[in-house]
């Protein structure tokens, strides 16, 4: 089985992409264009995630099938208030790190129930998306060493002074809007159950 | 009650990157099932690996990799897709698992003093037990050897830092020796987890602590 690692070294911001589109499709209609189209974009990306971590070519090639077959069948619990399309297939794929080539057994906290879009704001999916393009952006900016942590700690290799490292990452932005929906939603749940 | 005691972001940092020991990780995941503020930081961490995942370099997958994912989807389970739903009683969701899902199964094992415990995990970096102590009473002062954290889950226990309630995370280190005593409403039920065997300060504690293991 060839392999090849495409060298792509400029950090790109991911446009207003239509992946939440491709999984309401997944979820609603079991949409396999959609589910190709998808599978085209983040199963390359999945794969190198799970080589990088330490996975054989083999261990790394059924992990991204599984992984995206996983992302097929809870396309339903998606929710791009909560998480963009990428984050949550991060997820994904991290959990399956942990599970098959990192042996880590991380018990995981409960989910928040979701509510549909009908019931809120398209916009702040959007803002979510947004913000994670200005991080994805503040990220490009970073010295090279520290955008190197970033990938380490990820791929499981970091030591315990680098993770101290990681914290000092801006992420305040994303964690108020992602705050922001986590306070709209206990609203919502509140006002349900009265 | 709002949680006042909230955990580091180093150990968030730790948890959101499969760093963390699982003992520790019971208790990250048992708090941000609790508490949205350190809910938000660690799904801030996730938002960097989606970040990492649309921007590293990509792999080649094999050219029947996408009709093999379609195999895996036709022969899939719909149990699979369960929601960990919000607990219903004082053991948070991510610990059913650790008693085969409800909390009659625990096995516990009297300590002493009242006190009884029910080991979690006991691994070579680190253990969690739940520990139940009665009303008022007070577990031996130690010490400890690297990291300890406690967090409530009934009642609660005071020592001489702070007053720790439902959700509240203590952490203790080589710097801290401490006394915790419950609160005197009912009992309090906490998961604990350590890195390595406590050091007691007092002899019969120190006698003790072969068989408590705390």
């Amino acid at each position: 089985m060839e392999q090849k690692l495409v060298s792509d070294d400029i950090m790109k911001i991911t446009p207003l992409n239509n992946w939440s589109d491709c999984l309401e499709k997944i979820s609603k209609n079991k949409d396999e264009e959609a589910f190709k189209k998808l599978f085209e974009y983040f199963a390359p990306r999945v794969k190198s995630f799970l080589l990088k971590s330490g996975g054989s070519e083999n261990q790394a090639e059924e992990s991204t099938q599984e992984a995206l077959a996983t992302v097929w069948q809870k396309a339903h619990l998606f929710d791009p208030l909560k998480a963009s399309a990428s984050t949550w297939i991060f997820t994904i794929a991290r959990n399956k790190q942990l599970d098959a080539i990192r042996k880590i057994n991380r018990p995981e906290p409960e989910e928040l129930p979701w509510m549909s879009l009908e019931q809120s704001d398209a916009r702040d999916a959007i803002i979510l998306q947004e913000e994670q393009n200005s991080l994805a952006l503040a990220v490009s900016k970073l010295p090279k060493k520290q955008r190197g942590l970033i990938e380490k700690a990820f791929y499981g290799d970091l030591s315990h002074s680098e993770i101290a490292d990681i914290t000092k990452l801006p992420l305040g932005t994303v964690k108020s809007r992602i705050r922001l929906s986590i306070d709209r939603l206990r609203r919502e749940l509140g006002k349900k159950l009265q | 009650m709002k949680t006042k005691h909230h955990i580091p972001n180093e150990i968030l940092t730790a948890y959101a990157t499969g760093a963390l020991p699982e003992a520790f990780s019971i208790i990250v995941a048992c708090h941000v099932s609790m508490c949205d503020q350190c809910r938000s930081e660690v799904e801030a961490l996730d938002t960097l690996g989606g970040v990492l995942i649309d921007n590293q370099e990509i792999a080649e997958i094999n050219l029947n990799s996408f009709e093999k994912t379609m195999q895996l989807i036709s022969k899939q389970n719909k149990k699979d897709t369960e929601v960990r739903k919000t607990s219903k009683d004082i053991y948070p969701t991510p610990l059913k698992s650790y008693f085969g899902g409800s909390s009659s199964n625990i096995k516990w094992k009297s300590v002493g003093g009242g006190v009884k415990q029910s080991i979690l995990v006991n691994d070579k970096q680190a253990s969690a037990r739940l520990l139940s102590i009665p009303p008022g009473a007070q577990l031996p002062d130690h010490s400890h050897k690297g990291l300890e954290m406690t967090m409530v889950l009934q009642g609660s226990f005071s020592d001489e830092v702070d007053s720790f309630y439902r959700g509240d995370v203590e952490l203790g280190d080589d710097h801290l020796t401490h006394t915790p005593k419950a609160g005197m409403k009912e009992h309090c039920i906490c998961i604990a987890a350590t890195q390595a065997p406590l050091v007691f300060n007092s002899w019969i504690p120190k006698l003790l602590q072969p068989f408590i293991r705390i």
